[in-house]
């Protein structure tokens, strides 16, 4: 699964053919804090956007290069935000969540406004003392349940496996771009 | 109530008190004191445990005594309450759980800052999350002081006054000490407590009926005085038109809010991916579930068993149904059975209060720290380590909370829950949803989305009767009041959205194209995620 169609965006400066490459862009993780909060280094210093825990090294560098190295790591999301893989698991979340949500909120509205402006008709009998109002609420229940199992179920099946692949591809193609620093 | 049940009630609440001090003293021995630690309890909970913790933190005595108490006293409105705390976790699961925890890292306004300019986002969204939570906290004071006030059967000022000072102090300790671990664990000790408590209840009420739950409505209705009525909606919200808008505005507010909580969204830290955090929050809609429909079974119950003239004649508000039906069921008052069972429902009731306030402590110490003090303070100076901030401002978060739960004592408490909520929906919900979504969303968007659906939603609080105007308000003196609900849901949270869709569209700012995708790509797939 390819984000970029055969051409990887990290290709340009691979840290693994040029070591000196991660010398000169690895610095920027520290600077780059003022623009973006996902990249700032905490006083703890676990805050590594890779997870390896390893402090970004302290190698000054010229403000140029670290806009730029920031710039290509951007350029890498942009990259797999375009990829069709991306597209077919974005597709997939959002034909199942928003037409789910768009039912479920309005079965709500409308339990909610049918209680309050019409109660004789959720008072009218259906078997025993239980009435249609009865009926509707444990309806309620009965659809969030199902609801959920469902989006569970499709999350699982559907989703799961791809984002996951796309999460491993991402980073790679990111730690590659932003060299040592990550 | 007779003194058994006081010294029963007492031992069992110090128990609890000594197990959760326990648990935060073991939690502690070994930390590091790094802020992932303590937000986020090192991430490694596992979804089952979290899914506890999050119905810990969700299930508060509001929901434990108050709703049953409702539905013993108004039938089928109290279930109308029951359904939109339930459904809410559509909400959370659909849109929220897993994407808050690939994009954030401790706070709301984490998943914000990120594509936006920094400063002015952060401000803002801390700033809404301390004001839900501090809502929220003086609604569980001001209920922790009257219900044990009420369940000691000390009616006294005094004996409220020292509950919530109590209450106050201990959440500071566990918070301040313990961090997020500690409060997770008292949370799902909690959650396991409640859910024992609950269970055994609705088995002894379904015993008592033979299993007949037709039986049970129709005994119900029958004691309420008020017959088939009382399985129909309309003897709480069905009034004039205002009183049924209002109910309308509340069911808004409720099932929108749920996804705006402070508390509840920083749990999805707590486990170490989306994934996880999909399945806990599947855990906790299971928990919760089963407990609104035991709480339905227990309402009815209370109102078969004890009838509801008793349950209004022993509290106005219904809050003591829960005790008395447990007195009744395990064999009456004086009986060996009905004082173990009512010492067991306060102190799990006690229990739940203590929970649910470390949690709200917690979060909201997070949003100070994390955003407000990271933004606010001068830059010259020196920094403190963010840790040490959090442990600060959860003492004053407790301070806090406990002079206003010492203020607003006779609040009522189902009203504060209900604005608490009611402002989650407008300041929070919105600028989430938007940056989650909504490509061309720009930070005045953002800025103007939290402001504008804050300051409307408490803006028309102080203008409803609820402040002025009306016999059973604040200043009953004084009448200032223009707006005539009181949840101001209905309004303030089209505001919301409506402020951060204009912010953006009147701003001179292109939206960050890259930092959008990156948002996206993360949301969905964890690319990065900590």
């Amino acid at each position: 699964m390819q984000p970029s169609n055969g051409r990887s965006p990290g290709a340009e400066d691979d840290p693994e053919n040029s070591p000196e490459h991660r010398e000169e862009h690895g610095a920027p993780a520290r600077d780059v804090t003022y623009e973006d909060p996902w990249y700032d280094a905490l006083a703890s210093g676990w805050g590594e956007v890779d997870g390896t825990g390893r402090p970004a090294p302290a190698v000054p560098s010229a403000r140029q290069e670290v806009s730029a190295a920031a710039m290509r790591a951007r350029d890498v999301y942009a990259e797999v935000q375009r990829s069709p893989a991306f597209q077919e698991v974005r597709g997939r979340y959002r034909r199942f969540v928003v037409p789910g949500v768009i039912a479920f909120f309005l079965w709500y509205v409308g339990y909610v406004v049918t209680a309050t402006t019409a109660p004789g008709f959720m008072a009218r009998p259906v078997a025993g003392a239980v009435n249609v109002g009865m009926v509707a609420g444990l309806g309620q229940f009965l659809s969030t349940f199902l609801l959920t199992w469902a989006y569970s179920r499709h999350a699982r099946l559907r989703r799961d496996r791809p984002a996951l692949e796309l999460r491993w591809e991402t980073q790679e193609l990111t730690r590659g771009v932003r060299g040592g620093a990550s | 109530m007779r003194d058994g049940h006081q010294t029963l009630a007492l031992l069992l609440f110090s128990c609890f008190v000594a197990v959760t001090l326990g648990i935060t003293t073991w939690v502690s021995r070994r930390r590091h004191g790094s802020a992932e630690e303590f937000y986020a309890g090192g991430r490694l909970f596992s979804p089952m445990e979290n899914g506890f913790a999050i119905a810990g933190d969700y299930m508060s005595a509001a929901s434990f005594l108050g709703i049953t108490g409702l539905i013993a006293l108004y039938g089928y409105d109290g279930l109308l309450y029951v359904v939109g705390f339930f459904v809410a976790w559509l909400v959370v699961l659909f849109l929220v759980a897993e994407l808050v925890r690939n994009c954030g890292r401790f706070t709301l306004a984490d998943v914000v800052a990120a594509r936006m300019s920094e400063r002015p986002v952060r401000i803002a969204a801390g700033t809404s999350s301390v004001t839900v939570s501090v809502l929220y906290l003086v609604a569980q004071m001001v209920g922790a002081g009257s219900l044990m006030a009420l369940l000691l059967g000390r009616t006294g000022g005094a004996a409220q006054a020292w509950t919530v000072i109590g209450v106050g102090a201990l959440m500071v300790v566990y918070v301040s000490l313990g961090g997020m671990r500690a409060t997770t664990w008292i949370q799902i000790v909690k959650a396991v407590l409640l859910m024992s408590g609950t269970i055994a209840l609705t088995v002894l009420v379904l015993i008592r009926f033979h299993g007949d739950f037709g039986r049970l409505l129709l005994t119900a209705a029958e004691r309420s005085g008020q017959g088939k009525a009382f399985l129909a909606p309309g003897l709480k919200y069905g009034g004039n038109w205002t009183a049924r808008l209002d109910f309308i505005s509340l069911g808004l507010a409720l099932v929108l809010g749920t996804a705006g909580l402070p508390h509840i969204l920083s749990r999805f830290y707590t486990v170490p991916t989306a994934r996880a955090a999909r399945r806990s929050t599947v855990w906790s809609i299971g928990l919760i579930g089963g407990f609104y429909l035991m709480t339905i079974v227990l309402g009815f119950g209370a109102a078969a068993v004890v009838g509801t003239d008793a349950v209004r004649e022993s509290n106005e508000a219904g809050n003591t149904a829960m005790p008395l039906l447990a007195l009744d069921l395990g064999g009456g008052a004086g009986s060996t059975g009905g004082t173990v069972l009512f010492a067991v429902v306060a102190a799990v009731a006690f229990a739940t209060i203590l929970a649910v306030v470390a949690g709200i402590t917690l979060a909201s110490s997070a949003s100070v720290a994390h955003d407000l003090y990271a933004s606010l303070r001068r830059p010259r100076r020196k920094a403190h380590s963010e840790v040490a901030v959090a442990r600060f401002a959860a003492a004053g978060i407790g301070v806090v909370a406990i002079a206003l739960g010492l203020l607003a004592r006779d609040l009522n408490v189902a009203f504060l829950v209900g604005l608490a909520f009611a402002v989650a929906a407008s300041a929070n919900l919105p600028v989430l949803l938007y940056s989650l979504f909504w490509r061309g969303f720009t930070t005045r968007g953002a800025v103007w989305a939290v402001y504008g659906g804050l300051i409307p939603a408490l803006g028309l609080v102080l203008l409803s009767p609820v402040v002025s105007g009306s016999p059973g308000s604040l200043f009953p003196g004084v009448d200032f009041q223009y707006f005539p609900l009181q949840n101001p849901g209905i309004v303030s949270i089209p505001l919301g959205f409506l402020a951060g869709w204009l912010g953006t569209v009147t701003s001179d700012e292109v939206a960050d194209e890259a930092r959008y995708a990156e948002t996206e790509v993360r949301s969905l797939t964890g690319a990065g995620a900590v």
